[in-house]
């Protein structure tokens, strides 16, 4: 029986090779995923551990603000200078020394304009070349050592094409500098941090420029004497301290490295999830053409199973020889997947790389765990995948052996059918349900009902198939006798074409799907913009970085302004969790904004009120004159009074606060946004010159006016979109493998039509277009049950998601032409080889096959 | 319709051939597997009348009817059907050839599953992009007399009622000689006797030229003329026979040596 096996290997080797090309894909990418978080993990956690002192004390804020830079915090809070001394008093410390590092330093690139992109920090630091207490290795050069003199890390320097000797112009919290690089360094050993730019000065000229001159740190860090520990150290600093260590962070040198990687890997996780989303969806698409071919195998082999029935094999000895094929296939599918799982992770690399996200490059991790999971994923799926035909093998009656024409019953689509009708039904219901209730729940059901609709949809598919074909196909009969014979072969194995059409409509309608919500948030923030947006330009930082209030005041100065608005973030901590409130100028906002208010008014904010939108105010219960406990990052505590409850436009959502609220909680003066109202009958143009010519001074602002800002916003959520559709490529890419598996094996099993058709006068070319034809047949099948199953999904999300500002229904015509169009491109590339075959077999010996 | 020399009994001498063979030879393998299926065979298929080809099995009757019809080649010596030489024919013109001149019904499996009776009849046309002769289509409709099972598909017919399907399509393009290979050999008696009849009618009544292999002496009777093949080569040339004289000359083979 094992020899049966490995020849039947043997004799399918084309077909074998496209089912295992599934598996390697699948496997590739959860491997491949797996293999390059690991290395990021890995690398990040080298980095914080080479570059950890012996004992770290900081400022304790109230909670972390979750800016997710991991170090240095928000700046906010500061160690008096005397704490060094103390720290340097204690016994077992060998040396301390105090350090600032804060957000907010960027580099002014050739352009005239600060480098740096949203989400990725970019600090102003304190230069020290002790390896043992700072994370910085000089590369090239020397340390700063006085004002007008900085140090940049070596990514940064190759970004902006700075050398050491060179002059570069820095934006900092406060004045724009025009310094001197004095040297070139890396953070640790490896390399960057997380793609943040870091900028040294001396240690006066950092306070200057990043505390506003306060004689403060935002960090110490010591070094233990031979002999003491780190955890002795840190109790003896801690007794030091006395009564300051409350609101001082003490921590081990591990015990910081640790937070930090944990901080950053936190941020990773969800990427990681995200890879293996795709990862999955691959493998699901993967199964079905495993599914498929082992299907087709068996039926071919009806007459060869029958007749190792029919000497004596038992049922479950032709069940086992059919998934010792798949597991010999799983195994080896897994091996190949997880060689190229190593490479994909490079491509990643690369991807993301060529996506401006800076990560550093650490060498591989293959860990155990992704070798384990490559193997599990790829044999368990291809077993998974061919229990079914081989569960059908084994029914095979030996007396089908004797029959002339064996081939394998034609079974019922009666229970398919009504099982998927099912499953749509129960579908539907939930994504009904979903809609009709409110809350976080909502996306949720939507999903399990959209997922419910794609599953109902692949078992449904075969009765529906011959139908929805024939639509289809109508243009292509009326092509001729090439287009009827495709159209009616696409038809004629129901089963076989529905599954091998699922793999592409799976793909196609997540696509879809993702492309209506893509389109949907697009039409509903040019909604907001053009419904609520009533400031002409918009002041903001290229990173997001807060802007310094000198760019309100310099803007209110410009000929033609009436009005400006300044928007700051007050980080907060409520009994519901941590957030960030809105802090306006309830003066001059609504100017600049509709606020559409339910109850209240912006204007009652005062010192002590909150403005909160429809949906927080019905999940936590608030109302006109609720009381709201609040904390803030310097550890006030102050009850705050609900004084209005607004309809969420996307604008902005959840808390918001007045100017004179945040100045008491401690919030920092610095801007979000600054919104610029013209005077009226005043020319845009003119203004706009006017604006840009004040703002030469600020590099690292950037001014838009309405046209702009919608087009940012589009183009950050274009950015999310290619990166999906890149990754939902693959799905596409393995399911045009499925079609080409597919068709080879149909035209194996037509080889005496073909051979019928040629002699009756149907040239290579008309054969060769049959089989193209049928191909398209099946893909555009695919592609237009993608497309109506990712518009319901795609729809049924946006209604779930309109408490959250996505108000707008958004059809993106051009995504779902290109969905159809390259649904034909799909079809012709899978027949290519297929019908190069069926074109090349010879007519008399294709005719004379049994 | 080149060679059509319409309807008629027995040709002459002077007429073009519908299809011939001249020094006809075909050599399969090399070396030790060398196998001669045809051995300089000569022959000539008057139009008009139905020949039968009969021998042995390995007596190179299939690769005669192969080579004259174009599915396979000759290895030395030319074949031609009507005025054209095949062995100086590239695929492209040889399957063109196929499709305007020449017609097939082969043993088994003769229909596309896919497309009905009708559309299987007109399949040929359809694939040069003809459209039939309605008088001629309606004829050979008639001679079959399937005329009420047009719409049904070849799973929903008999096996001799698909053989007739399969006659009429390869009269459908009117071609200069239809090639039918076995044509009963998957058939009980009396389906087998109205394939064979249907094809004596296209020849007496719709003037066509019909040349068909069989090991069948009841089915040799029909032709006009039967060919015997023995080992590659021509031993008998039979005209007008009866299913006994046939089967007469087959014994011959059976008893005395088979290189005669």
């Amino acid at each position: 029986m094992l020899r049966a096996t490995v020849r039947g290997l043997m004799g399918h080797k084309v077909r074998l090779l496209l089912t295992a090309v599934a598996v390697v894909l699948g496997v590739a990418f959860v491997s491949g995923s797996l293999i390059y978080t690991d290395t990021l993990k890995k690398t990040f956690d080298d980095l914080f551990s080479q570059t950890s002192p012996d004992v770290v004390v900081s400022a304790k804020q109230a909670f972390t603000s979750g800016s997710g830079s991991g170090v240095g915090g928000d700046g906010s809070a500061t160690i008096p200078a005397a704490t060094l001394a103390t720290v340097q008093r204690v016994d077992g410390v060998e040396r301390a020394r105090g350090s600032v590092f804060v957000n907010g330093v960027q580099v002014v690139g050739k352009d005239g304009k600060t480098l740096g992109q949203p989400g990725v920090p970019a600090f102003g630091s304190t230069w020290s070349a002790d390896p043992d207490l700072s994370p910085f290795r000089l590369v090239e050069g020397r340390g700063p050592t006085r004002s007008g003199e900085v140090a940049i890390d070596s990514q940064t320097a190759t970004k902006a094409g700075l050398r050491v000797g060179g002059t570069v112009e820095l934006t900092t919290p406060g004045a724009t500098l025009h310094v001197t690089v004095v040297g070139i360094f890396r953070f640790g050993t490896t390399g960057n941090l997380a793609g943040a730019s870091i900028t040294a000065f001396d240690p006066r000229t950092a306070q200057q420029v990043l505390l506003q001159g306060a004689d403060a740190y935002t960090g110490i860090s010591a070094k233990a004497k031979p002999g003491v520990s780190q955890e002795t150290l840190r109790q003896r600093v801690v007794d030091a301290l006395g009564a300051q260590a409350g609101t001082l962070k003490v921590q081990t040198g591990k015990q910081s490295a640790d937070e930090a990687a944990k901080s950053i890997t936190a941020g990773l996780q969800f990427f990681n999830v995200f890879l293996l989303v795709f990862a999955g969806i691959a493998l699901v698409v993967g199964s079905f053409i495993i599914l498929n071919t082992f299907s087709m195998l068996v039926a071919q082999r009806t007459r060869e199973l029958a007749m190792l029935r029919a000497i004596g094999a038992s049922r479950s000895q032709v069940t086992r020889s059919v998934l010792l094929e798949a597991l010999a296939v799983g195994v080896a599918g897994s091996t190949v997947g997880l060689g190229f799982g190593v490479l994909l992770s490079l491509g990643l690399r690369g991807l993301f790389e060529a996506l401006g996200i800076d990560l550093p490059a650490g060498p591989l991790v293959v860990s155990g765990t992704t070798v384990t999971a490559a193997y599990a994923v790829g044999v368990l799926v291809t077993l998974a995948a061919a229990y079914l035909p081989a569960r059908r093998a084994s029914r095979v009656p030996p007396v089908a052996a004797l029959q002339v024409d064996a081939t394998a019953t034609v079974r019922s689509l009666r229970l398919r059918a009504v099982a998927g009708v099912a499953l749509l039904a129960a579908g539907a219901l939930a994504v009904l349900v979903g809609l009709r209730s409110t809350g976080d729940s909502a996306p949720s059901l939507v999903g399990l009902g959209g997922l419910l609709v794609l599953v109902g949809t692949v078992v449904l598919s075969p009765s529906i198939s011959r139908r929805v074909i024939g639509w289809v196909g109508s243009p292509m009969r009326s092509a001729g006798p090439t287009g009827k014979i495709a159209v009616d072969n696409a038809r004629r194995n129901p089963r076989r074409t529905a599954s091998t059409a699922s793999a592409l409509m799976i793909g196609l309608a997540l696509v879809s799907a993702i492309g209506v919500l893509g389109a949907s948030t697009t039409a509903s923030t040019d909604a907001v913009i053009d419904g609520v947006v009533k400031a002409d330009f918009i002041a903001s930082n290229s990173a997001f970085l807060p802007l310094s209030p000198q760019v309100a005041t310099t803007l209110q100065g410009v000929q033609g302004v009436q009005t400006v608005s300044r928007v700051q973030a007050l980080p907060v901590r409520l009994k519901s969790g941590v957030t960030a409130f809105t802090v306006v100028d309830p003066a001059t906002i609504t100017s600049m904004l509709s606020i559409d208010t339910v109850t209240g008014s912006i204007q009652g904010l005062g010192t002590d009120g909150l403005l909160v939108d429809q949906a927080t105010a019905t999940s936590e219960g608030w109302h006109l004159g609720s009381a709201v406990p609040a904390t803030f990052l310097d550890g006030t505590a102050r009850t705050l009074v609900i004084q209005g409850v607004y309809k969420s436009t996307g604008a902005f959502s959840g808390g918001v606060v007045s100017t004179a609220t945040s100045r008491q909680a401690g919030g920092r003066d610095l801007d979000l946004l600054v919104y610029v109202r013209l005077a009226p009958g005043t020319d845009l143009h003119a203004a706009r010159s006017a604006v840009d010519k004040a703002m030469l001074q600020y590099p690292d602002v950037k001014i838009q006016d309405q046209t702009q800002y919608k087009q940012s916003i589009r183009d950050q959520i274009n950015q999310l979109l290619y990166l999906v559709y890149a990754l939902l490529a693959l799905a596409v890419v393995i399911a045009i493998l499925g079609i080409v598996n597919t068709l080879a094996l149909s035209v194996m099993e037509r080889t005496r039509e073909i051979g019928l058709l040629r002699a009756l006068g149907m040239d290579r070319r008309q054969l060769r277009r049959t089989v193209r034809l049928e191909s398209v047949a099946i893909s555009v099948y695919g592609a237009v049950l993608g497309i109506v199953i990712g518009l319901a999904f795609g729809a049924a999300l946006q209604r779930s998601l309109s408490d959250q500002g996505i108000t707008e229904l958004g059809i993106p015509w051009a995504v779902l032409a290109v969905v159809l169009v390259s649904s034909v491109v799909v079809g012709v590339l899978a027949a290519v080889w297929p019908a190069r075959r069926a074109a090349r077999l010879d007519v008399l010996a294709a005719i004379m096959t049994e | 319709m080149a060679a059509m020399t319409g309807p008629g009994p027995a040709g002459t001498v002077t007429e073009v051939p519908a299809a011939r063979a001249e020094q006809l030879t075909k050599v399969y393998g090399e070396g030790d597997t060398r196998v001669v299926a045809l051995d300089a065979v000569s022959v000539q298929v008057q139009p008009g009348r139905m020949t039968a080809i009969m021998g042995p099995s390995g007596s190179g009757k299939s690769t005669l009817m192969h080579c004259l019809a174009g599915l396979d080649s000759a290895t030395s010596g030319s074949v031609f059907v009507g005025g054209t030489d095949l062995t100086t024919l590239k695929d492209r013109d040889l399957t063109r050839l196929r499709r305007d001149r020449v017609g097939f019904v082969f043993q088994s499996f003769n229909l596309l599953p896919t497309l009905t009776a009708l559309e299987n009849i007109t399949l040929p046309l359809d694939i040069a992009g003809r459209d039939p002769d309605p008088e001629w289509l309606d004829r050979v409709i008639d001679a079959i007399g399937l005329r009420d099972r047009l719409g049904h598909r070849p799973s929903e017919l008999s096996g001799g009622q698909q053989q007739r399907v399969a006659c009429a399509r390869a009269l459908a393009t009117r071609p200069d000689v239809i090639f039918a290979d076995e044509p009963t050999g998957n058939l009980d008696s009396r389906s087998g006797a109205q394939v064979l009849g249907f094809l004596r009618t296209s020849v007496r009544d719709l003037g066509q030229t019909v040349v068909m292999v069989t090991h069948d002496a009841g089915a040799a009777s029909y032709a006009d003329r039967v060919l015997f093949l023995a080992d590659g080569r021509i031993v008998d040339d039979m005209a007008d026979p009866t299913a006994e004289s046939v089967l007469e000359r087959m014994k011959r083979f059976d008893a005395g040596g088979r290189a005669v």
